[in-house]
Formats: structure tokens, sequence, C-alpha cells
């Protein structure tokens, strides 16, 4: 019973990995750079989720739509400002502004919200109590498991299915290639951006509801778990960030039961040392990025 | 006059690779440009296609500038490319490659222009649900004209359709141009093997080194001896 609280525990903290690595590879997939400032979108969908809820007054479910929204701007915004005049760049420099687009991000929140955590209004409470009380698990697991099977099935279908999501495919297979179809390159990119920068204020939110503490540098960690993640299941395969997402939670629970609190990111960076040396494109991924 | 070059000038950094070209196209024709290895001919229809920018001069299709105008609205216009090395999408199916070449048309063209292109190449519809990548090299020139025939051109753009192809297949492949030609699809065809492209052509113009040496009728390009010498094999 205890080994399957942790499992859920740690499918439940996976889900949100998944969800923020989503965008991760979406991004790389297709601008074939790797957005750290992604981690801090988590963060500002956080805070807006936080003062739509607490300031405004609104609906935990209209609180999420709210973080969606502006996150969704903010990524078309650092997208056009700090990537866009990159595109041609060596990738060392769009690394570098995205460091810098990440620092931004979390001493913009210091200046507003302060440096200090507040406490963070879960937007889903309760718990459910199974097998006479022998098993707890937060309603929010729940919601969090859901969401991202939800997600990871709505973009499957959106890539697979839809006129936008196919040439999205094709900017990442080929951009020249996809400028003679008619594809406005620079849209589906921005599209891509607003479509990951949504999913991780939908992260920032059940993140904070499970751990219920927001600062600005909330998302950091998260971030590059997430990272992690993708790569792991394979950078740029969507089927690969959710899988590398779940596994990444899992191994991240177990090793904090089992092993050490203290060393649990230790183990986690260390499995996916191995994983790499093993298998060098990931999980799920097809080829080895050039660029990171 | 279809499609109007006139005076440009296009440079990779300092290289300088193409020095003030003109031709034009006129409808229902087929041009061709021959030239040797690095001649500029692909960077010239990089450059009729918005991939590149020329710093002088104008394109002109249809009447009107197309020189200032981003790929993707190039397109739009009725001028397609099907670049040098094809180019398909590997990791997407052989349909979603000739639906992406319809990104510019209205839905209700779709069907009937995949129907037309699997008529033109039963080929592709055997292999509709495969991703391109497993396509042999033939295969994959098919595709990427029939691709670009998505997207119903007024001028279609071939940058060397028979590179790297059998010699039956290189057949099989200006047969097709002949067809579309017959059809009324204008053409601009670019070609190393000259033998083949002079033997369809219209119209022909030389480049060399960035510049148009020569022009005149494909028959003509075809007797004249600085040609059969430099292109022809003796
Ligand atoms: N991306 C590039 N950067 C720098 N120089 C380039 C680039 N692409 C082409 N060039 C140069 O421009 C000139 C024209 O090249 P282009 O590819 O247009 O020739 P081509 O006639 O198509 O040759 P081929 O028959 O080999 O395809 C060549 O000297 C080539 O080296
Ligand atoms: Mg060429």
């Amino acid at each position: 019973m205890e080994f399957l609280s942790y499992l859920i525990s740690g499918i439940s903290l996976g889900s949100v990995y998944a969800i923020i690595a989503l965008g991760y590879t979406m991004v790389y997939g297709i601008a074939k750079m790797l957005n750290f400032a992604h981690g801090d979108v988590i963060m500002v969908g956080g805070y807006m989720s936080f003062v739509a809820m607490s300031a405004l007054h609104l609906p935990g479910w209209v609180s999420v739509l709210a973080g969606m929204a502006v996150c969704t701007v903010l990524g078309i915004v650092i997208e056009a400002l700090a990537y866009r005049p990159l595109r041609s760049a060596p990738s060392l420099a769009v690394l570098i502004t995205a460091i810098g687009v990440s620092y931004l991000l979390q001493n913009s929140a210091q200046l507003i919200w302060g440096a200090n955590p507040i406490s963070y209004p879960p937007v889903v409470s309760g718990t459910l109590h199974l097998f006479g009380g022998q098993l707890s698990i937060s309603y929010v697991s729940l919601v969090t498991v859901a969401a991202c099977i939800l997600i990871m099935l709505a973009l499957t279908a959106f890539t697979s299915k839809t006129k936008m999501g196919k040439a999205m495919r094709a900017c990442s297979e080929d951009k020249g290639a996809a400028q003679l179809m008619g594809i406005n390159v620079n849209r589906t990119i921005s599209l891509t951006f607003a479509i990951g920068s949504a999913l991780a204020a939908v992260a920032g939110v059940l993140l904070c509801s499970s751990y219920p503490t927001l600062m600005p540098t909330t998302g950091s960690m998260p971030g590059i778990k997430a990272f992690t993640a993708a790569v792991f299941g394979g950078i740029g395969s969507i089927p690969g960030a959710f899988l590398g997402g779940l596994l990444l939670g899992i191994i991240e629970s177990m090793a904090k039961a089992y092993l050490s609190t203290q060393l649990s990111n230790s183990i986690v960076f260390a499995v996916l040392i191995i994983v790499l040396l093993v298998r060098p494109a990931g999980l799920m991924g097809k080829y080895v990025p050039e660029k990171v | 006059m279809l499609l109007e070059v006139e005076h440009i000038n296009v440079y990779y950094g300092a290289i300088h690779a193409i020095k003030d070209v003109s031709f034009s196209v006129n409808e229902g024709e087929i041009v061709t440009l021959i030239g040797a290895n690095g001649a500029g001919k692909s960077t010239t229809l990089d450059t009729i296609a918005g991939l590149l920018r020329s710093k002088t001069g104008d394109i002109r299709f249809n009447g009107q500038s197309v020189a200032h105008m981003p790929a993707h609205k190039v397109v739009a216009e009725g001028l397609a490319l099907v670049p040098e090395g094809r180019r398909v999408f590997a990791q997407m199916t052989v349909e979603e490659n000739l639906e992406m070449g319809a990104f510019t048309q209205a839905a209700s063209t779709v069907e009937p222009n995949l129907k037309r292109v699997y008529e033109q190449f039963p080929r592709l519809e055997e292999r509709k649900n495969q991703t391109a990548g497993t396509l042999s090299g033939g295969e994959q020139q098919m595709l990427a004209m029939g691709r670009a025939l998505m997207s119903q051109p007024k001028l279609l753009m071939l940058d060397e359709p028979s590179m790297g192809l059998a010699p039956i297949l290189v057949e099989q492949i200006f047969d097709i141009i002949r067809q579309l030609h017959e059809a009324g699809t204008t053409i601009l065809l670019v070609e190393q093997n000259a033998q083949m492209a002079l033997s369809v052509a219209d119209r022909a113009y030389v480049l060399e080194t960035g510049r148009v040496t020569l022009s005149g009728t494909g028959s003509e390009l075809a007797r004249s001896d600085e040609v059969r010498k430099a292109y022809l094999g003796g």
C-alpha cells in the first residue's frame, strides 16, 4: 500500500513534468532551440492564477484560463522579441538569450511579488480515501494525471490530423521546403510557443496546487527536470516527452521514498546520464540533436 | 509574359553568385536554364521563389512584382518550386506531403487535386500511407513534383529533377514534364542533363558563373558548337 501511494505521487509529479516537457520538446522540434525560460513561464502562470483567485476572487477554473491566456501572450512576445531576431544566429547566442529571458522573468516576478514564498490556494482540494483509509489520493493528483493524458491526446490529434499541426511537423523537418508550400514559418513557430506556454501555465497551477508555495524561482527546478524528461524521452518527440516525464516523476518519487530525500535529484540526473549513454537519442528519439 | 526576371544580382555574403541576370518565360512555354555545377541555376530559382533576395532589378510574375514577397506568399500567386534534392518531408506520409503542397489552397480543392496527382503518379497512390523517407529516389522526385502540383501552379519550376536517377527514370520524369506542358502548365526547368533539357525546351538560356552567356530556342542551342562542346560532350 505504501508502494502504491509512492507510485501514485510519482505518476502525478511525472504528469506535471510531462506537461512541461511537451512544451520544451515542441519548441525544440520546430525552433531547434532550448527555451530555458520555459520553466519560468510556469512560475508566471502560477502567479497569474494566484492573482486571479486571491485578488480578483475568480473561481479556480477561470483563474487557470487567465493564467493560460497571459502565458500564451507572454510566450508569443518572448519569441518575437528575443528569439526571432536570432533565427539565423549561432545556437550559443540563442541559448544565452534564453538564460537571459529566464532571469528577466524571475527578477520581474521578484520586483512585483517579492522574493518570499507565498502560500498558494489549491485550485482543487480534498482527498480520496480508499481501502478503508489505507490509501489516500489527493484530488489534485487525479486531476493532474487526467489533465496530462488529455493534453497528450489533444496534442497528438492536433499534430496528426489538423492542417496547422501538420504544417508544424513540416516546419520542424525543413523550414525552407515548408515555405515553398506556402507555410508562414514565423507564424507557425509563434503558434508553437503559444501552445507550449499555455501548457506551462496549466503545469504551474497544478504544481502549485500540489506543493502550495509559490516564489519567483518556483519554475526553475521543475523546468530543468522537465527538460531532462524531454531529453530522456527523446527531444522533439511528443510521446517521448510524455513517457520521459512520467518515468522521471516515478523515479524521483521512489528515490525519495526508498533511498534518500537529499539524493533524489542526483539519482534522477544519474538515470538520465545512464540512459543517454545507452541511447543517445533518448527513449523514443529518432536522431541526436545537433544543437544544444 | 508570365515571368520576367530583370537584372537580378544575388550574393551569399561576399560571394556574388548571380550577376545581372535577365530572362523571361512566356505562358505555355518550357524554358530551360542549363549550366555547369555552381553556375547559379539553383540560386536563380530560389530567388524567384522568394527564398533568396536580389539586391537589384525586379522579378515580375503575371505583371506583378514578386521580388520582395516572402516565399510563403509567392506560392499562393501560382509559382511553385520543386527544389534541388526534392526535400520531401521524410517523416510525414506521402499523402501528408501532398496535403502540405495544397497548404495555400481552399480545402475543397484538395480532394480533386489529390485525385489528379494520383492519376499522374499511380505509384504515389499505392504508397500514400508510407512515410516519404522510405520512398526510392525516383518516387521521391515524383512526390516532390506531385506536391508542387497540388498548389495548381501557373508556373512550375523544377530544379534538376533528373539528378541521381537511373536513365529509365529520367525518361519517365521527362515524359511527365511533356505531359504537364501539353496540359497547359508553363515550366521553368533547370538541368545539368543539357541534352534532355534542350530536347523538351522551347527556349533555353546558358548560365556560366552567374551570367547568362547564350540564349535561343532549344534546337538552336542543341546545334550550337559552344553548347555542344561544353555541355553535350562534343
Ligand atoms: N549557401 C551558400 N553559401 C555560399 N555560397 C553559396 C551558397 N549556395 C551556393 N553558393 C555558391 O553560389 C554559386 C552558385 O551556386 P548554385 O547552387 O546556384 O549553383 P548551381 O548552378 O545550382 O549548381 P549545381 O548544378 O551544382 O546545383 C556557387 O559558386 C556556390 O558555391
Ligand atoms: Mg543547383
